[in-house]
């Protein structure tokens, strides 16, 4: 039973990890760059729920909105201003200014909203399952996660492959300059990325600190590590390879730590990611890509 | 669409502006010294921002209204200067410096016990004395005969915490969480360890977490509910102990949640439900509802300066603003006597005196600067501490 409680905890974690993920992929995929600063949006996402619930009272519901928009904006505005004008240049510029991103919004918060962490109230109501005569919990945290987890994984499929909008970001990450000759406006298309991955680390936020209350500016930091070797791991540029690779490393980690040790999890983790990249260079569902010359 | 950049842009800094400004008045003490003139200059440095800031504003706190206190009084008077490490060595160390440059004279913390571990070191070189209000790690008072603690030290705290589970009915099967990158956590969890097998207490589950990864404990909870645990140990800050908390809540997993002088601050973490931590028990010298004069007194003081119930940081910093005081005033110290001259007279009046205060009655040092009195248990009710025999 136990085992079966543990598979529930990892797969609960590694959905918040494969949400987080989906926005580093799809940058990747379409901008071919790493937005290391991801993490710390996901800090603000929360940060702005919070507020919105402890401060002005509103329900969850609408402190989530309020922090998808936020996010929304946060990360439009990220984009064209710290790595648009910087598009063109060799790809280590960007890296380094979404580094510098990253430190300039955990310093903001720490400036706005001081360092001393605060308890994050969850944004579910649910009362837990309780299974199997109290040998299972499952927690109304859990549920809600996978459930969300989810219905991304299929929104975002359905608009990659059906939408006019979509297709034009498949075009661009397929080769940007030639659908910059059939008419795709490619400036357009990858801030559209950008907003939709802010968007998705605003509800990643919420549904962390749900889980895990502590909120605080670093509080995006360490799962943003995690939800990028996530997205490594399944094949970064991948949808379903990040979903696969974030959900494959809460199981691992959870697992680690239950049965092998609570402190040597995160070496453990990272070694079983270095093996299988020794195997499959690309990741789990990556594509392997012949450069012709 | 530049203009609106630069538009957001603008109102980004203003903001940030404003918030640098907030900050800057929330942290006063840092340049200004309660007293002028005359004055013995007291150094202090704590965590006054960051994940540990519960205990270092506790403690500023506390140590000002001592202060204030004897200051009022006349004839001995001191200047308290406290500067923020955020529990962070390097940190800590430039706060050293800082406040050596002000001039202090007497070193009254620093607050944790890794910043104090750097700061003991230098204290011991200067040949300044220092008195800690709360950094309870074993290596801390190593460093120099004139490094003191008013505080247990952290091993103390893990074989008084098996000791009294060992005499107390709490229950039958024991867990333990610990943080395995934190001395004061680890110190506490080998000696609590070493006495609950003394004790012939059965520890049925050890999980351990790190600094990297304590932002998920539910597989450490989880893990100590399948063992079947009634009494959970949890050596260590508050910040985490939140969450196990509130998780150990979410699953309906309802043990003996048992803490050590860490755990004293989970009341005021913001957002905290309190509620969570009925019935909590910890390990402490101190105990806010006491009926005594100095204690109501002091309680009613703190509650006006900051609003909030002090915890026991607060009690041992009060304290060791007056056991100062009392060894100063024995001694015959005067602000005018160099930062040495001073530290061997206290050396001579710590390893001597006996100190009543707020955290114990009789209390006495030992040459190694381990301080001896009795600690007690409290449990919080109705988001209460009350004291348990």
């Amino acid at each position: 039973m136990s085992f079966l409680q543990y598979l529930i905890n990892g797969i609960s974690i590694g959905a918040v990890y494969a949400i987080i993920a989906l926005g580093y992929t799809m940058v990747y995929g379409i901008a071919k760059m790493l937005n290391f600063a991801h993490g710390d949006v996901i800090m603000v996402g929360a940060y702005v729920s919070y507020c919105v619930t402890s401060y002005l009272g509103m329900p969850a519901i609408v402190s989530i909105l309020v922090a998808v928009v936020a996010c929304t904006v946060l990360g439009i505005v990220i984009e064209g201003l710290a790595y648009k004008p910087l598009r063109g240049t060799p790809s280590l510029a960007v890296l380094i200014t979404a580094i510098g991103v990253s430190y300039f919004l955990q310093n903001a918060a720490q400036l706005i909203f001081g360092s001393a962490p605060k308890n994050f109230k969850s944004i579910v109501t649910m009362q837990p399952l309780t299974l199997f005569g109290g040998g299972l919990t499952i927690t109304g945290e859990v549920i809600i996660t996978i459930a969300i987890c989810v219905a991304i994984m299929v929104g975002l499929t359905l608009f990659t492959s059906k939408t006019r909008m979509g297709k034009a970001m498949r075009a661009v990450s397929e080769d940007r300059a030639a659908a910059q000759l059939m008419g795709i406006n490619v400036n357009q298309t990858i801030s559209l990325t950008f907003a939709i991955g802010s968007a998705l680390a605003a509800v990643a936020g919420v549904l962390l600190c749900s889980t895990v209350p502590t909120l605080m500016p670093t509080t995006g930091a360490m799962p943003g590590i995690r939800a990028f070797t996530a997205a490594v791991f399944g094949g970064i540029g991948s949808i379903p390879g990040a979903m696969l690779g974030g959900i494959l490393l809460g199981i691992i980690e959870t697992f680690s730590k239950a049965y092998i040790s609570t402190q040597f999890s995160d070496a453990i983790v990272f070694s079983v990611l270095i093996i299988i990249l020794l195997v499959k260079p690309a990741g789990l569902l990556g594509k392997q890509i012949q450069e012709k010359v | 669409m530049k203009k609106l950049f630069a538009f957001v842009l603008a109102v980004m800094m203003v903001m940030s502006m404003l918030a640098g400004c907030g900050a800057s008045e929330s942290a006063p003490a840092a340049d200004a010294p309660v007293a002028e003139a005359g004055a013995i200059k007291l150094g202090m440095c704590g965590p006054l921002t960051g994940g540990a800031a519960v205990y270092g504003t506790a403690v500023q706190a506390g140590m000002e209204i001592a202060v204030e206190e004897i200051n009022a009084k006349g004839g001995l008077q001191f200047a308290l200067n406290c500067q923020d490490d955020e529990h962070d060595t390097e940190k800590a160390a430039n706060a050293y410096n800082t406040l050596k440059d002000w001039g202090m004279q007497i070193m009254a913390g620093p607050v944790t016990t890794a910043p104090s571990n750097v700061v003991a070191g230098e204290c011991a070189n200067d040949q300044i004395f220092m008195l800690t209000p709360s950094a309870s790690g074993a290596s801390v008072i190593e460093y120099g005969d004139n490094i003191f603690q008013i505080c247990f030290t952290d091993p103390n705290q893990g074989t008084a915490s098996a000791d009294y589970m060992a005499t107390h009915d709490l229950g039958t099967t024991i867990g333990v969480i610990y943080d395995s990158s934190d001395v004061y956590s680890s110190g506490i969890f080998d000696k609590f360890m070493t006495q609950a097998e003394a004790n012939g207490l059965n520890v049925a589950c050890e999980a351990s977490f790190t600094g990297d990864n304590k932002s998920d404990l539910t597989t450490q909870v989880t893990q100590c509910k399948e063992a079947g645990c009634d009494v959970v140990f949890l050596p260590f800050y508050a910040t985490e102990a939140a969450q196990v908390l509130t998780y150990a809540d979410k699953i309906g997993y309802k043990p003996v949640f048992f803490g050590c002088d860490g755990m004293d601050g989970i009341l005021t973490v913001e957002g905290f439900d309190p509620a969570l931590a009925e019935g909590l028990m910890l390990l402490t010298p101190f105990s806010a509802d006491a009926e005594d004069e100095a204690t109501k007194s002091f309680v009613a003081k703190f509650q006006e300066k900051t609003g909030i119930v002090p915890n026991q940081f607060a009690a041992d910093a009060y304290d060791v603003i007056y056991a100062l005081a009392q060894a100063c005033e024995n001694a015959g110290v005067t602000a005018d006597m160099s930062a040495t001259d001073i530290n061997a007279k206290l050396i001579e009046q710590f390893t001597s005196m006996t100190f009543d205060g707020l955290t114990g009655a009789g209390m006495t040092w030992a040459a190694t600067g381990e301080v001896s009195k009795t600690p007690m248990a409290v449990v919080i009710e109705n988001g209460v501490y009350v004291g348990v025999e």
